[in-house]
């Protein structure tokens, strides 16, 4: 019965424990929550422009909001630094390591949860492999599949995905209420059963949580890949040749355009836990 | 112990010698239940009530075979209780509802229908059936977080009863309900009761609950888990606010109540009594010599 405190925050809450009636009447999150947010936001774009022709600042040490969207516009995409086709190509490299690396970490999830053998081989590697400094084999991959190969690139980010999603996949289908089942013996059930009707559920708040850091991880894995060398249309090579060719203000928009696809990225896998699981985002009480 | 063909007019379930010991590296470490035998009735209301850790819910969890006895047998309706498991004799409440989360109210209740194969237009019609018998009929497409403690323990006494189990298992369902739901749930459970006719076996540490739902109170005493005594309750039903104010209501709490106090302490009482005893019979006969 302990509370599921995850590696990762926002774990879902434990079925059963903790609830009052009255949760469900809530609306939905008015502006007035979002509000301070933004006016903070707008406060520190609107500070930099001013702070940026109050000193003068030179573009290479802090160029002007303005300055990056003009850059931003300028470089969208046509000429040296086409941002937009890059970000997509970026985009497509982050996908990839996404779908892979959770393929991969959910099988080893469902497998060490299955099979106590399996947890007590795979987990200390997994979680050794985790304290690597992964980005460090980014070299070694663009070795291995080829400088060009966007695999490579996919295959950084993977390998960074994998680990999320495979530790809080395992945690929601192993951490399951003792109480919930002893019910499921009750009722005689299968094994297989019981993986599908209180296991996988159990686990899906996990494997959202999860899924929506390996957004940001993916696209971190494929941008530092591509610092490395490989195709010269992605947004890693764009950040690296525009700020050794001192364009700092094409450099800004390029993060301005990773940040925005990273945001995107959240959003959707956000976006498809509220539809896929209504009713954990009603137990944390922010429908 | 038992003969096959006793199985029809014999009780529903039997106990038989029944011990239990919690053992760590090949030592006793706790005697959980000690010489348990016990009979239940068809269609009986019976509590099993004692101190904390005098084995009652595992006694419980015995009958129900979710844990297994370190000796002794249980027998329902004839049958080893791990058959009668597999059989589907048992409806279990637990203390904590445990409902999902993801399911709605109904789909809760669902939930045995569709492990036993029901299909689905039975399900619905049988789930809505037994939400009305809770008087939850108007929440069955809520979820279970939006439902109070109470509302929560009645869905999940209704799951127990969706599939007309032999035998309903209720391990301090109300423990952790305020008094006032704990007395509208016991007349809900006797109501649920005399409409269904089931045999219930009721985990308790409340001695009014006890005497107020069973037909018959059995007493445990501590270390090691013993029946100290079986006290028939004579109210009579149906049970009501009148019978929380009669007489034989307050005489049955005493008389459990006592009983729970000298459990344990019995073989004290009995050996000073027979010392007293002697002491008498010598000092009479020696009035006499």
């Amino acid at each position: 019965m302990s509370a599921s405190a995850g590696p990762l925050p926002q774990t879902a809450g434990v079925p059963g424990r903790g609830r009052t009636a009255g949760q469900a009447g809530r609306g939905a999150r008015s502006l007035g929550t979002y509000l301070p947010a933004i006016l903070v936001f707008v406060g520190v774009i609107v500070g930099l422009e001013l702070l940026g022709n109050l000193l003068k600042l030179q573009t290479f040490i802090l160029p002007k909001p303005s300055a990056v969207l003009a850059a931003l516009g300028a470089n969208w995409s046509t000429g040296r630094f086409a941002l937009l086709p890059s970000a997509l190509n970026t985009l497509q490299e982050a996908l990839l390591g996404l779908v892979i690396g959770t393929v991969v970490g959910l099988v080893v999830a469902f497998a060490s949860a299955r099979w106590a053998s399996a947890r007590g081989i795979l987990l200390p590697l997994a979680v050794a492999a985790n304290a690597v400094p992964i980005i460090a084999f980014a070299p070694l991959l663009n070795n291995w599949f080829g400088l060009l190969n966007p695999l490579s690139k996919a295959l950084m980010a993977a390998v960074l995905v994998f680990f999320p999603i495979m530790a809080n996949v395992t945690r929601g289908l192993v951490q399951v209420e003792p109480a919930s089942l002893e019910l499921m013996r009750s009722y005689a059930a299968s094994e297989w059963t019981i993986l599908r009707k209180v296991r996988i559920p159990n686990a899906l708040p996990y494997f959202f949580t999860a899924l929506k850091v390996a957004t940001t991880l993916s696209l971190i894995g494929a941008i530092v890949g591509e610092y490395f060398g490989g195709s010269a249309t992605v947004l890693g090579r764009m950040i690296v040749q525009s700020a050794s060719a001192l364009k700092f203000d094409v450099t800004w928009a390029a993060i301005l355009l990773g940040a925005v696809t990273g945001i995107v990225f959240y959003l959707l896998v956000a976006l498809a836990e509220r539809v896929v699981i209504p009713w954990a985002a009603a137990l944390r009480g922010d429908t | 112990m038992t003969a096959p063909n006793s199985a029809a007019a014999g009780p529903v379930v039997r106990v038989a010698g029944v011990d239990k010991t919690f053992s760590r590296g090949g030592r006793v470490v706790t005697k959980a239940l000690e010489a348990i035998d016990l009979d239940v009735v068809r269609g009986e209301f019976i509590s099993l009530i004692g101190p904390s850790g005098c084995g009652k819910s595992t006694l419980l969890r015995i009958v129900g075979d979710l844990t297994s006895p370190s000796a002794g047998t249980v027998t329902v309706n004839g049958k080893p209780a791990e058959r009668a498991r597999r059989d589907r004799d048992y409806g279990m409440v637990f203390q904590a509802p445990v409902l999902f989360d993801w399911r709605t109210v109904e789909d809760n209740v669902k939930l045995p229908l569709e492990i036993l194969g029901w299909n689905a237009a039975r399900r619905t019609a049988r789930a809505r059936e037994m939400l009305d018998l809770v008087e939850l009929g108007e929440f069955v497409k809520h979820h279970p977080y939006q439902l109070s403690g109470g509302m929560q323990q009645r869905v999940a006494i209704a799951r127990a009863l969706a599939f007309e189990p032999a035998i309903l298992l209720m391990d301090e369902p109300f423990g952790a309900l305020d008094e006032m739901t704990r007395e509208r749930m016991n007349d809900e459970v006797l109501r649920i009761w005399e409409q269904t006719g089931t045999t219930v076996i009721f985990v308790t540490h409340s001695i009014p609950e006890a005497v107020y739902l069973s037909s018959r109170v059995v007493v445990m005493s501590a270390r090691p888990g013993r029946i100290t005594k079986i006290v028939d309750v004579d109210l009579p039903r149906p049970r009501s606010e009148d019978t929380r104010e009669s007489r034989r209501y307050f005489e049955l709490v005493t008389e459990v109540r006592e009983a729970l106090r000298s459990g344990g302490a019995d073989l004290d009482d009995a050996g000073t009594m027979a010392g007293t005893g002697s002491i008498d019979r010598a000092m009479a006969e020696g009035a006499v010599g």
